[in-house]
């Protein structure tokens, strides 16, 4: 079973890491990619940059919207997320207790995948 | 990561709005700024014991305004209400929360409270020193060390800067659309001169510097968040974000300049870039172009290099064109003119300069890049004169370093050029 660890946070806060801070975090997080990716159990990694980089493209009407930013204005953002194998969700549970050590504040949603193409199923 | 770092993260992203909220209620820089302290005090105390609030910035606002009521009382000496009063008094609350999911109006807080450190009555240093001490909440002893002051000095600027304010008319009236797009344009001028402050200043042993580089990159992308769809608050953010994302390159080991065509590009920081570059592409979708969206476009185009022979300065070139008839200033077509030596030679770029003598006299670049295009063409003994000018006006001690490294190779024999 595929799960994505999807990471929220408050953009703010995040952007008020220094770049040591920064630093840091990545360091204390690829210790454990490291362990992940070992057992097999890591997937694409993927860190957004910042929600002011984001367009909106609204497909409700026709034609389609194309508005600056997220769509949505939450306190916490989605700024990355995570595709991990797991047998159970406690698993990718204990995944994310894992990740949340190295990287505190904030919360990671673990949702199941239904459907995962990669880029080479695609063609 | 300690109790204290983590709360000093949040208060530092919750300041604004915070600060924010308590002037528009205080209308007074100093009662909002002591509400805040007592706040953050507060909050020091109560939230490793209870986690962090949901609302960060809300919770700071009720607090430091409650705090900042009770000290307003104590000092009249008038007999306190009971506490209740403040807090049970729910009509207040829901109020207060209605205006907090108002996104208009916290934006129009935010850009007030910025507004107010970049009131026209202030020279551009106490603009600065102001915003970094009331919007970015940084210490006088930090500001006066990125400033290379001493902290009695910084302090004295920004004492002043508030009795300035503090006497000063501040317009708390909601803005119309005209008086909102001037507040923005004057707050992205006062962000840019911070940056630029950091960045002119800035020397490969002292970091110091380069964090207001860094502070203004924040207060960017703060503004960005707070207006998404204005083409050049990301014009401006991103112009920022390209240029400090030389920073690792900029200096050698030995603390010298290395010229952007010397820099080791794999140092460049990347997702600075990436964020530029992004920002650069979502402004031009707007087709409404200005002054910082072409800078930003220039930026974009070093970055985009793959090394300095990769750049296209005709490109570049025809963007100085751009910016100049937007913004005519001598400093534009001395740019220009340094993009024109490298598309088609210093010959030309020489006879644009030319009738820039008088304006630019006293401006180190200009004797810099004249130099430069005179040692091109062979003319050493000119090309020394220019040289010999621009060390007498070199802004540090690298520039002047960097200068004199020409001047030597001017001394070297014929034939050898750096």
């Amino acid at each position: 079973m595929q799960y994505t660890i999807l990471c929220y946070h408050d953009e703010k806060v995040v952007c008020a890491w220094s770049k040591a801070e920064d630093d840091a975090v990545m360091a204390r997080l690829h210790q454990v990619h490291e362990k992940l990716a070992a057992n097999g159990k890591l997937g694409p990694v993927v860190r957004l940059l910042p929600t002011t980089t984001a367009t909106t493209l609204r497909k409700d009407r026709e034609p389609p919207l194309v508005i600056d930013g997220p769509f949505a204005e939450t306190k916490e953002q989605l700024l990355g997320f995570y595709v991990v194998n797991c047998e159970t969700l406690e698993e990718a549970t204990d995944i994310a207790r894992e990740l949340g050590r190295a990287n505190p504040g904030g919360c990671y949603e673990i949702r199941p995948i239904a459907l995962f193409m990669d880029a080479g199923a695609a063609k | 990561m300690t109790d204290t770092r983590w709360i000093g993260n949040v208060l530092m992203a919750a300041r604004p709005q915070a600060m924010a909220a308590l002037l528009r209620h205080f209308r007074d820089l100093e009662t909002a700024e002591e509400a805040f302290q007592e706040a953050s005090l507060r909050a020091l105390r109560a939230w490793p014991k209870n986690g962090p609030p949901r609302d960060a910035a809300a919770w700071l606002i009720m607090v430091g305004r409650n705090a900042a009521i009770d000290a307003i009382r104590r000092q009249s000496r008038t007999t306190p209400l009971p506490p209740e009063d403040l807090i049970s008094d729910t009509g207040d609350a829901e109020s207060e929360q209605a205006e907090r999911y108002d996104a208009s109006h916290y934006r129009d807080d935010i850009l007030r409270l910025l507004f107010v450190c970049c009131h026209p009555e202030l020279p551009a240093t106490q603009q600065i020193a102001l915003a970094l001490r009331i919007v970015s909440g940084l210490s006088v002893a930090q500001i006066a060390r990125a400033f290379l002051v001493s902290e009695a000095a910084m302090e004295q600027r920004i004492t002043r800067a508030k009795r300035r304010i503090a006497a000063a008319s501040v317009p708390f009236e909601t803005p119309g659309a005209v008086e909102r797009s001037e507040r923005l344009a004057a707050v992205a001028g006062v962000i840019y001169l911070l940056f630029n402050e950091g960045y002119t200043s800035s020397v490969a042993e002292d970091r110091a510097p380069a964090a207001l580089c860094e502070e203004a990159i924040r207060l960017a992308r703060l503004v960005l968040g707070l207006f998404p769809a204005e083409p050049e608050i990301m014009g401006l953010a991103a112009l920022m974000m390209l240029q400090h994302a030389r920073a690792p390159a900029r200096f050698d080991a030995e603390g010298r300049v290395v010229l952007l065509e010397a820099q080791d590009r794999a140092r460049w920081s990347k997702p600075l870039i990436a964020e530029g570059l992004a920002l650069v592409e979502k402004a031009m979708r707007h087709r409404r172009p200005g002054a910082y969206q072409v800078q930003a476009a220039i930026a974009a185009e070093h970055a985009r290099a793959a090394d300095a022979a990769a750049t296209d300065w005709s490109m570049i070139e025809r963007l100085y064109g751009v910016l100049e008839h937007m913004q005519p200033s001598p400093v534009v077509t001395l740019n220009r003119a340094v993009a024109v030596s490298k598309a088609r030679g210093a010959a030309e770029a020489l006879d644009m300069i030319a009738p820039l003598a008088k304006s630019l006299d006293g401006y180190f670049y200009f004797h810099g890049a004249r130099g430069a295009f005179l040692m091109e063409l062979g003319r050493a003994d000119d090309a020394r004169h220019a040289f010999d000018r621009a060390i007498a006006l070199a802004n540090t001690p690298a520039e002047a370093a960097y200068i004199r490294e020409r001047l030597d190779a001017i001394s070297q024999p014929a034939g050898r050029r750096v």
